[in-house]
C-alpha cells in the first residue's frame, strides 16, 4: 500500500525567530520536504537610495547605520571610503587605525550575533547565544563611551572619524582584547564538537565554489566554500595592508563551516585589533572637509569588506551636495541569490539552519 | 585614471572586447566600457569565460535615471586575478525600457534585477522571475525614477545647495581660508574643542 502526500503551503513569517527579522517565507511543503520556496522580503523599504538623493554625503551616513544595523561602522565605513574616493578627500593616519580598531570590534559583535542565533536555530536554545552576547555588551559599551550610540553609531566621518575616544577606552579595550581569545576558544569547545549541533550542521546547505562565486556570494558565505576572498586582502582600504592576519576558508561550504570560519574570524580581528593598538600614532582625527561637499561630476564604486561580505557604494555626483544616485550593494540581499536552490529538496528545518548561516540582516535587505 | 583601486581601465577591455566581438562596444572612458544594449549578455558571456579578463562574479549591478535615457552599470569581479571591470549599457526608450538579462551568465543577478525592475522599471528579458521584490504589485510607479515625484525632465529631484549654506558667501563654506583651515586641523594643546566657526558636525 502506498500513502499518497499532497503539497500544502506553509507561511514562515514575518514575525518568526527563525527568519531573523521581519523576512517572510512562503514554502511549499510536500511533508518534511520543501518542494517550492518564495522569500517575501519589503517590510522594512524606507526608500533609502532615493532619500539619499535628497541629503549631503554626510547626512547620508546615518542611514548606513540603519541599513545593516547590526554593523553599523562598517556600513558608515563603506561610505566614507567611497565618498573620499569620490571627492578625493584625505585621510589621517590617526582615524585609519581608529577606522580598523571600530570595524574590526564591529566584525566580532556581529560574527558573535551571527553565530549565537544560528546556534540558536540548531536547537541550542539561546543559552550560547547569551554567552555570546556577553562580548558583544562589551564591545558595544565601548563604543557607547566612543560616540555614545550602541547601534546606530554614526561614528565615521568622510575624512576620518567623529571623535577621539576617550583616556578611559584604550586599557577597557586592552582588557577586552586580552579576554576574547580565551571566550572563542571556549565557544570552539561548547560547540564544534558538539553532536547535535555537528549534526544539525555537517553537509547541510552545501555551496559549491563555482556556485558561491557565480551566486555573488560574498564573506563568510562565500569563504565557506573555500574561496580565499577578503577585500580586506585584495584591496587594501584604510591601513588594512600594515596588518599581518590570515583569512579562513571553509573545505565543504556546508553550515559547519561558515560557522567554523566566523569564529576564526573574529580571532583575526582581535590579532588586527591588537597590531592597531600597538601601531597607532598620535594627530589628529579628522580633516575639516566643507560643510556642502561637492564632488566632481563622476562616480565611483567604493567597497569595504563588512561582516556580512562586500558592503559597496555605488554615488554619482553630478556637482551638488547631494548625490545625483545612491546605491548601496547590500550583501545580506544578494546573498540571498542563491536560497531557493538551496532550500528545495531539503527539509524544513535544514532549511531554517541554511537561513541563519547565511546571516541576513534585514534592514540591509530591503534599505 | 579608473577611480578604484583595483579598476581595470576602460579601454583595454573596449579594446580587447571589440577585437573579439566586433561591433559591440559603443563608447568607452578609461573607467567604464559601454556596450550595445541588445548584446548585453554577449559581452558579459565573453568577459565571463575570458582568460585575460575572468569576470567571475557579478559583484554589483543598478541603474541610473538620466532624464532621458537609463544607465545599466554593471561591476564586475575577477578573483583570480583580482580587478574589477565596469560595464555599462544605456536604454534609450525611457517610457518602456528593456534589456537582455544577465541571469543567464551570472546567478547572482537574479535578485539583483528583481530590485531594479522593482525600482527603476526596467524590464530584463531572459529573467526567470522578474516580479517586484521590496513594492507590492499595482504600486504606482518606479520609485527610482526621477520623475517619480511629478518633476519632469530638466529639474533634479536632489539638493540645489546645501540647507545652509551662505549664499551671500558661499566661498566661505566652500574654500575656508588658510588660516581658518590650519587652526581647524590643529587644536590647541589639551583641547578637544574645534575652533568655533567649525562647530557643524561635532553639534549635538
Amino acid at each position: 500500500m502506498t500513502t499518497a502526500s499532497e503539497p500544502y503551503v506553509l507561511n514562515i513569517g514575518p514575525q518568526h525567530p527563525s527568519t531573523h527579522g521581519v523576512f517572510r517565507l512562503r514554502v511549499v511543503m510536500d511533508g518534511e520536504r520543501i518542494q517550492d520556496m518564495d522569500m517575501i522580503v519589503g517590510y522594512l523599504h524606507r526608500s533609502m537610495e532615493k532619500l539619499a538623493e535628497e541629503r549631503t554625503y554626510t547626512q547620508n551616513i546615518p542611514f548606513t547605520d540603519r541599513a545593516d544595523y547590526l554593523a553599523a561602522m562598517t556600513g558608515n565605513l563603506g561610505l566614507c571610503v567611497a565618498a573620499e574616493q569620490l571627492s578625493g578627500v584625505e585621510v589621517p593616519e590617526r582615524a585609519e587605525y581608529l577606522r580598523v580598531i571600530f570595524a574590526e570590534l564591529q566584525r566580532i559583535a556581529s560574527h558573535a550575533m551571527a553565530n549565537g542565533t544560528l546556534v540558536s536555530d540548531a536547537g541550542a536554545w539561546q543559552t550560547p547565544l547569551l554567552y555570546m552576547f556577553r562580548e558583544r555588551e562589551k564591545i558595544l559599551d565601548l563604543f557607547e563611551m566612543t560616540c555614545g550610540a550602541r547601534l546606530t553609531t554614526n561614528y565615521m566621518r568622510i575624512g576620518g572619524v567623529a571623535f577621539d575616544p576617550p583616556p578611559e577606552f584604550w586599557p577597557a579595550l586592552r582588557e577586552l582584547v586580552d579576554e576574547l581569545p580565551e571566550r572563542i576558544d571556549e565557544y570552539a569547545e561548547l560547540l564544534t564538537d558538539n553532536e547535535i549541533f555537528v549534526a544539525r550542521t555537517r553537509g547541510i546547505g552545501v555551496i559549491s565554489a563555482a556556485d558561491a562565486i557565480n551566486g555573488s556570494l560574498v564573506g563568510p558565505a562565500l569563504r565557506g566554500s573555500g574561496v580565499p576572498w577578503d577585500l580586506r586582502k585584495a584591496e587594501p582600504y584604510a591601513v588594512y595592508d600594515r596588518f599581518d592576519f590570515e583569512i579562513p576558508v571553509g573545505r565543504t561550504g556546508d553550515v559547519y563551516d561558515r560557522f567554523m570560519v566566523r569564529l576564526e574570524e573574529t580571532k583575526q580581528s582581535t590579532r588586527i585589533i591588537r597590531q592597531a593598538m600597538d601601531q597607532i600614532p598620535e594627530g589628529p582625527h579628522k580633516t575639516q572637509i566643507p560643510l556642502a561637499l561637492r564632488p566632481e561630476p563622476g562616480e565611483v564604486y567604493g567597497r569595504v569588506e563588512g561582516p556580512r561580505g562586500e558592503i559597496g557604494f555605488y554615488l554619482v555626483s553630478d556637482g551638488g551636495p547631494a548625490p545625483y544616485r545612491f546605491h548601496l550593494r547590500a550583501p545580506s540581499f544578494i546573498n540571498l541569490s542563491l536560497l531557493r536552490e538551496l532550500a528545495v529538496g531539503s527539509s524544513l528545518p535544514d532549511a531554517v539552519v541554511t537561513l541563519g548561516s547565511i546571516d541576513i540582516v534585514v534592514g540591509e535587505i530591503d534599505r | 585614471m579608473p577611480k578604484g583601486p583595483t579598476q581595470l581601465d576602460g579601454h583595454l577591455v573596449a579594446e580587447r572586447l571589440g577585437q573579439a566581438l566586433p561591433g559591440i562596444v559603443q563608447r568607452s572612458t578609461d573607467e567604464w566600457v559601454e556596450v550595445r544594449p541588445e548584446r548585453l549578455q554577449e559581452a558579459l558571456r565573453w568577459l565571463h569565460d575570458s582568460e585575460e579578463f575572468d569576470a567571475a562574479q557579478l559583484s554589483n549591478c543598478c541603474g541610473v535615471d538620466r532624464h532621458h535615457h537609463f544607465e545599466m552599470v554593471y561591476h564586475l569581479q575577477s578573483l583570480d586575478l583580482n580587478h574589477q571591470i565596469v560595464v555599462k549599457a544605456i536604454v534609450l526608450d525611457h517610457d518602456r525600457p528593456s534589456l537582455p538579462s544577465a541571469y543567464p551568465v551570472y546567478k547572482g543577478a537574479l535578485l539583483q534585477e528583481r530590485e531594479v525592475y522593482d525600482l527603476m522599471g526596467i524590464e530584463f528579458e531572459g529573467h526567470p522571475d522578474l516580479r517586484r521584490i521590496f513594492l507590492w504589485d499595482g504600486f504606482p510607479g518606479h520609485p527610482l525614477r526621477k520623475d517619480f515625484l511629478g518633476i519632469g525632465a530638466g529639474l533634479t529631484s536632489g539638493l540645489a545647495r546645501f540647507p545652509y549654506e551662505d549664499k551671500t558667501d558661499p566661498d566661505r563654506i566652500m574654500n575656508p581660508p588658510e588660516s581658518m583651515r590650519a587652526a581647524a586641523q590643529e587644536p590647541e594643546a589639551g583641547s578637544q574643542e574645534p575652533s568655533p566657526e567649525w562647530r557643524g558636525e561635532q553639534h549635538p
